[in-house]
């Protein structure tokens, strides 16, 4: 796959050396071209990259708050279409607080009512615009300051909610999961996304180098991690038929994963095992 | 033309088809549900060419209509109560945002205890929001009132959402004789909309919905101000406009026999009739009373009001709403800004009835007042 130079998303923006969410959005806009809105939700993703009076969108973009990029988004897609624009892309960019949890139902309004659009899930897996509190999708054993590790705590005692399904079982024509360390597979998947005629939901894994805990240098490196231990899995689900689209060589242990990071730091091996049993079931029910 | 007794949401929808939205997504509440009823019926006939959006929430349905106005088009949505509750939030972004939608609220009281029936509570909790709000009094001005609403939404000096707010049930739900102004005399009004500033064009990409730090969110704010200054005269302009062409005319106040009057009542709404009638009453007693309907709630109209009751010795304020501890907020207002001696009553909460007999008592307890603020038509007190 050729993977086109120009950038949509402009540098100069306030995201952290290493951030994962802009490099998922790069990909995505390369992806979409410029014939593309993107809405956005409140979160790193848009504080980072609108401070007034300067913007780094190089297509139209537009927020308005916190949960409500799903019907922010199913406006704007009613819109281009009286307006006979019905050819633009409409993608909503939401992280997972702003989706798996405050996002929730006006997300779900959207994808049942089947409005042309593209949702993406930029999941870091916790509330990391306001300092890495625990959201929905925060994985089991992860420390944050609101899942703390303590005397009576090892973190967060439950495993992160599966949206991808959830987006599935509402019976839309195209979900997918993906990584922004497998840019093509992810590509491929925002492209198809755009061609399909309704809504499409894609989940994108990326690591978060403030919330997660590890050397700015190492994103690409923990994405990979992710998806090669089956922490994190890459499928799509296309009119309801689930396929993976990468299965790993060789499995590599959890504990890989787990312990390139902070937020996994204080796990022991009991807790570690734990987590990787509960990997191996979850791999295991998809063929990994 | 042609005349039909309908009411008043019947009256909205039939405006709302005539300005011809190119979105609407609505939520249904009681007593709003039947405007989005009967809009969903325009749609499935084909009599009006929007794109209903049916959102799984009021919150929603202010947002989408966000997007699409952001996307440079006409734009509709209605509420009601705990639904404009549960949009308050947007609703300070619509402000803010700078998007001329327009809102049709049916005013109904607020939960807990939950009640159905009206009062002005929701709107006025919306006060401080940077919206327009014109509250009407009848199924006419219903009508007449969405179709100018789009026209100062829309105007450049303002672009400031809409509210147009109408009492539920004693309007919602009434039947009145109402004029249906024909499509060509509506489009030689309100032309079709194309926003000047279309954001989410793909040619011309701009950001709508910045974070702007403490270096620029205070001129952001003071904009809106200026905005709502600009609405006085815009407000004033598109009623002689309207004149022109509909022949009915509407202004920021209503003063009715004024000017020479001993006690002026002020309200906003359908408890205008009842003022009217109850001034008329009076008149013919021989008593000097009047009546100073405020249509545009918001820009607050402090001169034209002022210019009302110049002669005024007192002022009797209803309000159908309550800031607990200072009284309602209409009198607030007029106490803040006019000078003139005010009592407030707060009236009619939940939709408790208020009658001629309770206005009497209102006009007897501001001839010879005791205190400053008082409850009308409690059981107890």
């Amino acid at each position: 796959m050729k993977i086109p130079e120009e950038e949509l998303l402009a540098p100069g923006h306030r995201g952290c050396a290493g951030c994962g969410a802009t490099i998922g959005v790069r990909l995505a806009l390369k992806a979409l071209g410029r014939n593309t809105v993107a809405i956005s939700a409140t979160g790193c993703l848009e504080v980072i990259t609108t401070p007034f009076p300067e913007t780094a969108w190089e297509i139209p973009w537009i927020h308005v708050a916190f949960e409500n990029a799903g019907a922010v988004a199913s406006g704007v897609e009613r819109a281009m279409k009286a307006k006979g624009m019905e050819d633009t892309n409409i993608v909503a960019f939401g992280g997972d607080g702003g989706t798996a949890d405050i996002g929730f139902q006006s997300l779900s309004g959207a994808m049942e009512r089947g409005h042309n659009l593209i949702y993406i899930c930029y999941d870091n897996e916790a509330y990391m615009n306001t300092g890495i509190q625990r959201s929905g999708s925060t994985p089991y054993g992860a420390s944050t300051t609101t899942s703390p590790v303590g005397k009576k705590s090892f973190g967060e005692d439950k495993p992160k909610k599966n949206l991808p399904l959830i987006m599935a079982a509402h019976g839309i024509p195209y979900v997918a999961t993906a990584s922004i360390s497998y840019p093509e597979d992810f590509m491929r998947k925002v492209k198809k996304a755009s061609e399909i005629d309704g809504a499409s939901y894609i989940h994108l894994n990326q690591p978060c180098t403030t919330g997660w805990g590890y050397e700015s240098s190492k994103t690409i490196e923990l994405g990979r991690l992710a998806v090669e231990t089956g922490t994190w899995m890459l499928y799509e689900v296309v009119n309801g038929e689930f396929k993976l689209t990468y299965k790993p060589q060789v499995k590599r242990p959890v504990k890989e994963y787990l312990s390139a990071q902070k937020r996994f730091k204080h796990l022991n091996d009991e807790e570690v095992e734990t987590i990787q049993e509960y990997v191996n079931q979850q791999c295991k029910a998809v063929g990994i | 033309m042609v005349k039909k007794v309908i009411t008043s949401n019947e009256a909205v929808a039939e405006a709302v088809k005539l300005a011809k939205p190119d979105v609407i997504p609505v939520y249904p509440i009681t007593p709003q549900t039947t405007i989005s009823e009967y809009l969903a019926q325009y749609v499935a006939d084909g009599d009006i060419d929007s794109e209903y959006i049916r959102v799984e929430s009021e919150h929603s349905a202010l947002s989408a209509a966000i997007g699409a106005s952001g996307a440079g088009v006409r734009v509709f949505t209605a509420t009601s109560s705990q639904g404009l509750m549960l949009m308050h939030e947007i609703v300070f972004a619509a402000a803010g945002m700078r998007v001329p939608i327009v809102l049709a609220d049916a005013n109904r009281a607020i939960s807990a205890p939950i009640n159905i029936w009206n009062d002005h509570q929701d709107s006025i909790s919306q006060r401080d929001a940077g919206w327009i709000q014109l509250y009407v009094e009848n199924a006419q001005e219903a009508l007449d009132s969405i179709l100018q609403a789009y026209k100062i939404a829309e105007n450049e000096e303002v672009l400031l959402p809409t509210m147009v707010c109408l009492d539920g049930f004693y309007l919602t739900h009434t039947v009145e004789p109402t004029e249906i102004p024909n499509q060509e005399q509506v489009d030689q009004f309100l032309p079709k909309y194309h926003g000047k500033y279309s954001f989410l064009d793909p040619k011309q990409p701009t950001s709508l919905g910045t974070l702007a730090d403490p270096q620029y969110y205070m001129e952001i704010r003071y904009q809106i101000e200026k905005s709502m200054e600009n609405s006085i005269d815009v407000i004033k302009e598109v009623g002689k406009e309207f004149k022109s062409v509909f022949g009915r005319e509407y202004g920021l106040i209503e003063a009715y026999k004024c000017e020479n009057a001993d006690v002026v009542l002020v309200a906003m709404g359908s408890i205008c009739t009842t003022l009217r009638y109850t001034v008329d009453q009076y008149r013919e007693k021989g008593e000097k009373i009047g009546l100073l309907k405020i249509r545009a709630y918001r820009p607050f109209p402090v001169d034209e009001i002022n210019e009302a009751l110049k002669n005024a010795k007192k002022v009797a304020v209803l309000d159908k709403n309550i800031s607990f501890g200072v009284g309602g907020a209409v009198y607030n207002d007029i106490k803040a800004k006019i000078d003139v001696e005010a009592y407030g009553f707060i009236v009619g909460l939940g939709g408790r009835d208020i009658n001629p007999e309770d206005i009497g008592d209102i006009i007897e307890k501001t001839k010879n007042p005791v205190k400053d603020i008082t409850w009308v038509g409690l059981k107890e007190e």
